[in-house]
């Protein structure tokens, strides 16, 4: 966990990569959140919904972002957390979470920073993207 | 486009309980492949960050965020999930939630159409009364249908 004191504005995040996302990766993610919806993984409804297979979870990605920020800040120092969806991620693709610090500053008593991150896929495309605050210490 | 009962926005609906589960939290972590120490050490433990999902699929499709309007799934997407912490949550924690629909309003897009943003607001009150966390969603009822 980093502290106040180390870090500036546009720091980077180190980098969270997860390699080769598997459908045993969806079914996990689908029992763990108790979201069944079937077109995340039953091929035959993702396909009737005219998808090539099946598709990975959103919050499945903002997990792995989540992890990226907290390695970062520390777990229990995120005071907000947002994502937004942008295109879906498959079996089979690398999800590298990125990010950085955009601003640094004090308020309400506590040393805070804001930062942006972002999930992309071997391709390039950006699946999901979010941002943060997080109090630090020192 | 969708009935909107202007009434009902920013109604809370009903409340319900639930206690956090140290083994949940771990088979959480797991499923998003987060190996950190800290959701294996009882002592130390605090729920990850999205860990809070697991509670509104538990709510029953995020119970009454969408209780103000009656939206065409064939046309939604979740287009926002916004997570506001207040305070630590520890296995053995009973949170008490609820929800309601914050805010219902409309936009034209890129494409001409009229889209319908819903935003969606749940509240957790942990065992001592207070606050710690908003769990805040936005679905988008699209002017067309959506592929999956």
């Amino acid at each position: 966990m980093v502290r106040f004191a180390d870090v500036h504005e546009g720091q980077e995040l180190p980098p969270v990569v997860v390699e080769r996302l598997t459908r045993t990766d969806l079914v996990r993610y689908a029992g763990a959140s108790g979201d069944f919806n079937p077109i995340h993984h039953d091929e035959e409804f993702a396909r009737a919904a005219g998808n090539p297979t099946v598709f990975a979870h959103g919050m499945l990605s903002a997990g792995f972002l989540a992890r990226c920020i907290t390695d970062f800040v520390g777990v229990g120092n995120l005071c907000r957390f947002k994502v937004r969806f942008a295109t879906r991620v498959w079996p089979g693709d690398t999800i590298t979470c990125s990010g950085r610090v955009t601003r640094k500053y004090e308020e309400a008593g506590e040393r805070r920073i804001d930062g942006e991150v972002v999930a992309r896929t071997q391709r390039g495309e950006v699946a999901v993207t979010g941002t943060f605050t997080a109090r630090l210490p020192g | 486009m969708a009935e909107i009962d202007r009434a009902r926005i920013g109604q809370w609906g009903p409340e319900s309980t639930m206690r956090i589960e140290l083994g949940k939290i771990r088979e959480f972590a797991r499923a998003v492949k987060d190996p950190n120490p800290i959701y294996f050490d009882e002592a130390r433990c605090v729920a990850p960050p999205t860990f809070l999902m697991t509670m509104a699929h538990w709510i029953g499709d995020l119970g009454e965020t969408r209780s103000a309007v009656k939206l065409d799934y064939r046309r939604l997407l979740h287009g926002e999930q916004e997570f506001e912490y207040r305070g630590p949550i520890r296995p053995g924690d009973v949170l008490t939630f609820r929800s309601r629909t914050k805010d219902v309003f409309e936009k034209t897009g890129k494409r001409g159409g009229t889209m319908l943003f819903v935003i969606g607001e749940t509240e957790f009150r942990n065992q001592r009364g207070e606050v710690v966390a908003y769990l805040r969603n936005t679905v988008i009822e699209t002017a067309g249908p959506v592929a999956g």
